[in-house]
């Protein structure tokens, strides 16, 4: 380090014993300014480097998004504030109604099955054996897997005439196996397989975390009191893993919206309209043909259910806590 | 949610406590650790079903890569081809330019780590170390930010690298994606668990706060600097949506879409598609087993994505 010799650290740095603020306004009142100045430069240089980066490339974006969202820009005019007119424009496009649609039933298909199975999961898991960490890499690898690569395989595992899955269904008896990404009633529920199947892995790493944070005495005064597995799974380890469910909850809502890659890359938003998401119709309309104002509206959306999404689920663990 | 992310990491550790008188107490009751035995029996041959199943497209993929296009799909599947077509390895390299995808997904992946790492580390120094009046204030503007979802803001990205004149460049996506919010958080988050007497008395030994920062905080945060290491890597390895909006050109392509694109023109090349698919992971499955153990302990830290 060039700079160690040149900027050197004030003696009385941040205070270790985190006096209170009453404290350190006094401080700074006795003739501390100078201090303080150095350290909000020092401050400032450890921060600048990743801060100017920050600055231009997410945050100005973020702001600009929400002014877009009330201007009509195109790649071919100018930008004109039209205060709510993109909104207006948007409720009544079908593919907005449809778009929204989809990402809906994505996200109730999704969030479930994830959760359920992740915990699933997590409880075989949570046990000392042999090998189990063997077991807990292998469930989460498809998580970090690349996407196109698990989109390319599944797609050909969902092959309508004979793929592995439609002869499987064939095996045990399905007559008329369905068409999966070919039939506009199956894409979906074939993109959330695939999703449930990437991402179970990565809920179940949090849900594992959750588990061994409950104390083994919990269970043992159940078994005293004559609790059955099931009883003791409801009322000890459900209640126990709350602040993990929620966390999970919140974590997968979320990302349900904001579902893009695996779509755009499984089925492009077809058969017809039958998958095509938000985030989607942002791209379509933002970056494909240029109505900046207007895709910037759709986001604005997209923002809004996200951010709703998680503030109720704040509210109703509160709730729960009282 | 800094506050549940870290109320995770306190019971990941609390847990781990608990698991050893656990294991005492099974010491002391043989019949309930016969007991255990047999339902661990039963969990073992669940498990390996369980993951077994799991697994197939893997297992399918790989076997598919190894076949002839007509072979792939069978009535009834063939799980080992009848005989290996290693050639599909040798071939593919000539029919698409894998090696300068693969070269190109490295270089993206490469310095956005470096940078991601780098920077990150950096300002979470000065999010936790350093105290100064406004701190607070730009960090909640940075937890904010991840709150947003990036295509929310990915259209004010674009035009602002239309204008740049940097689409269809790696500046782009180096730029957008190496000061992220999410490097910072995740080394803030280990940086408050370095006591701040350590720091103190580097101080009063003469270091300055870069010294501090290189000699005592880096050489501490190994394990989070290794963790945000491997997750940028990884993500931006697998990154799809980057790369297919701002990449136009052939040469700059990265290996996702490169094999999509493959995917698009030959999609009767079964075999050969599989091949591909195969390449693309490999990298990221060493990684993934050399450094497994990071993986883990970023996600259970940040319970968070890049």
């Amino acid at each position: 380090m060039t700079t160690e010799t040149r900027l050197r650290a004030p003696a009385v740095g941040p205070d270790p014993k985190r006096r209170n603020n009453l404290n350190r306004g006094k401080n700074l009142n006795r003739g501390n300014r100078k201090q303080a100045r150095r350290n909000t430069l020092i401050g400032w240089t450890f921060i600048l480097p990743n801060f100017l980066g920050f600055l231009a490339f997410t945050l100005i974006p973020v702001l600009a998004a929400f002014a877009l969202a009330f201007m009509e820009w195109t790649s071919f005019s100018a930008p004109k504030w039209v205060g709510l007119e993109n909104f207006e424009r948007m409720l009544g496009s079908d593919s907005f109604w449809i778009a929204l649609r989809n990402t809906v039933i994505y996200a109730v298909g999704h969030v479930p099955l994830t959760l359920v199975l992740a915990l699933g999961l997590a409880m075989l898991l949570n046990r000392k054996l042999k090998g189990i960490g063997f077991f807990r890499i292998a469930i989460f690898f498809p998580y970090i897997t690349s996407l196109v690569a698990v989109a390319v395989v599944w797609n050909m595992l969902f092959s309508p005439t004979d793929g592995p899955i439609n002869q499987f269904l064939q095996f045990v008896g399905v007559a008329n196996p369905p068409g999966w990404t070919s039939s506009s009633d199956w894409a979906m529920p074939a993109v959330i397989i695939t999703s449930v199947w990437r991402d179970m892995g990565y809920y179940m790493i949090l849900y594992l975390a959750g588990l061994q944070a409950i104390p083994t005495e919990l269970y043992e005064a159940a078994e005293v009191d004559g609790a059955s597995p099931w009883q003791r799974f409801w009322n000890v380890t459900v209640p126990s893993l709350r602040p993990t469910t929620f966390f999970v909850v919140v974590m997968l809502t979320v990302s349900s919206f904001k579902v893009f890659d695996l779509i755009v890359v499984m089925t492009n938003g077809g058969p017809g309209r039958a998958t095509t998401v938000l985030s989607q119709l942002i791209y379509q309309e933002g970056i494909g043909e240029g109505k900046f104002g207007y895709s910037s509206a759709v986001s604005l959306v997209l923002f809004l259910i996200v951010l709703t999404v998680t503030v109720l689920q704040f509210k109703i663990q509160q709730r729960r806590e009282r | 949610m800094t506050h549940l992310t870290q109320d995770l990491k306190a019971e990941a550790v609390a847990g781990a406590a608990s698991d050893v008188s656990a294991r005492d107490e099974f010491r002391r009751r043989s019949p309930r650790e016969q007991k255990a035995r047999t339902l661990n029996v039963i969990a073992y041959a669940v498990l390996v079903v369980l993951v077994a199943a799991l697994m197939v497209p893997f297992i399918w993929m790989v076997s598919s890569s190894l076949k002839e296009n007509n072979q792939v799909f069978t009535v009834p599947i063939q799980w080992i081809p009848e005989e290996f077509v290693w050639s599909n390895y040798s071939d593919i390299w000539t029919r698409i330019p894998m090696m300068g995808y693969l070269q190109n997904s490295l270089y993206l992946s490469v310095i956005i780590t470096i940078l991601q790492v780098l920077t990150g580390s950096l300002a979470a120094y000065g999010f936790s170390k350093v105290r100064f009046p406004g701190r607070d204030v730009l960090f909640l503007g940075y937890i904010g930010t991840i709150a947003v979802p990036w295509q929310a803001y990915m259209v004010p990205q674009y035009i602002m690298m239309q204008q740049l004149g940097l689409t269809n460049s790696f500046n782009a996506l180096i730029l957008l994606q190496a000061f992220g919010a999410f490097g910072v958080f995740l080394m803030r988050q280990y940086y408050m668990t370095i006591p701040d007497e350590l720091c103190e008395a580097a101080r009063i030994d003469g270091l300055s706060e870069y010294g501090i920062w290189a000699r005592v905080i880096l050489p501490l945060s190994k394990p989070a600097l290794a963790s945000l290491a491997l997750l940028t890597f990884v993500n931006t390895w697998n990154d799809y949506m980057g790369p297919f909006i701002y990449l136009t050109s052939n040469r700059l392509w990265t290996v996702q879409l490169g094999l999509r694109s493959f995917v698009g023109q030959f999609d009767a090349e079964f075999a050969m598609i599989m091949t591909g698919s195969v390449i693309s992971v490999v990298p990221i499955l060493i990684i993934f087993l050399v450094g497994q153990r990071y993986f883990i302990q970023g996600i259970a830290t940040s319970g968070m994505k890049g």
